[in-house]
């Protein structure tokens, strides 16, 4: 017989190689002649606990919520039970990963990611404005 | 199998399964009820001095949400508006989530919550509303004489 504490031991402790379960953010992906835009909802993530990476061609989009909760509060009613988002796309060819540029404002991450006129597919580092 | 009367929709299957599952668990729910689902998603928590409601509403502007407590019940509507270009040929709309338009919910909130001692703030796409409960509802320690 499991005791509660052994219990969300195992659901904390995360296997080796799986990423920890987390939220998918939805998000809008508009396409125009220079590049692409996408919009995704991250409410309760502040700007220093979002992170951007292009890994490859393979977008990802994670960040942390950042609530205040008072002290000594237990959730009475939870629609929203995780508090981390992830999301990841993969990008085509002719899409500069490294031109990406991103805002985050009101818990909306707007991203623009620009063709390139040249594939030349790269790792970088994407800083976030 | 009365069910199979009709052709099944594997995602009216899925949405039937959940509300079975959900009326097994939660068989005696708020006589309004506490929709799940919807925009926008809500978190409620209970401390001892005071009731939070979040509401997890990115995108707006803080001043056009309209939150209201009127006997106990919270509503929090507003509106999200459309930030999409208008779609022509030179603009491909390739995915489409996020939600926008007129919102409205509603929370049923504890009998002991003090109307006159609510605040509301929003940050980082969350609203957080904090109700304090009243003084006589507080835990408090009884001095025997």
């Amino acid at each position: 017989m499991n005791t509660v504490a052994q219990l969300n031991e195992q659901r904390d402790t995360v296997p080796a190689g799986r990423p920890e379960p987390a939220l998918l953010p939805p998000v809008d992906v508009v396409e125009d002649a220079t590049g692409i835009t996408l919009y995704a909802d991250l409410p309760g993530v502040p700007k220093d606990k979002l992170s951007l990476r292009v890994d490859g061609d393979q977008l990802t989009v994670e960040g942390d919520m950042a609530l205040a909760l008072p002290q000594g509060m237990a959730a009475s009613h939870a629609e929203v039970t995780l508090s981390r988002y992830r999301r990841t796309f993969t990008l085509s060819k002719e899409l500069d990963a490294d031109k990406v540029s991103a805002e985050l404002s009101n818990g909306v991450l707007r991203l623009r990611i620009p063709k390139a006129d040249h594939a030349q597919p790269r790792k970088i580092n994407v800083q976030v404005n | 199998m009365y069910r199979s009367l009709f052709s099944r929709d594997v995602f009216a299957e899925l949405d039937r399964l959940q509300r079975d599952l959900q009326s097994a668990f939660d068989y005696s729910p708020a006589i309004r009820g506490l929709g799940r689902g919807g925009f926008p998603a809500l978190n409620v928590g209970t401390a001892p001095t005071s009731v939070d409601v979040f509401a997890f509403a990115p995108g707006l502007d803080p001043s056009s949400i309209d939150v209201n407590l009127d006997r106990g019940v919270l509503t929090i509507a507003g509106e999200r508006k459309e930030t999409l270009p208008a779609s022509d040929e030179k603009t491909t709309l390739h995915i489409h989530e996020r939600p926008s338009g007129r919102f409205r919910r509603v929370v049923s909130l504890p009998d002991d919550v003090d109307p006159n001692a609510v605040s509301a703030s929003y940050r980082d796409g969350v609203l957080q509303v904090s109700i304090k409960r009243r003084e006589s509802a507080q835990p408090r320690r009884i001095t025997v004489q």
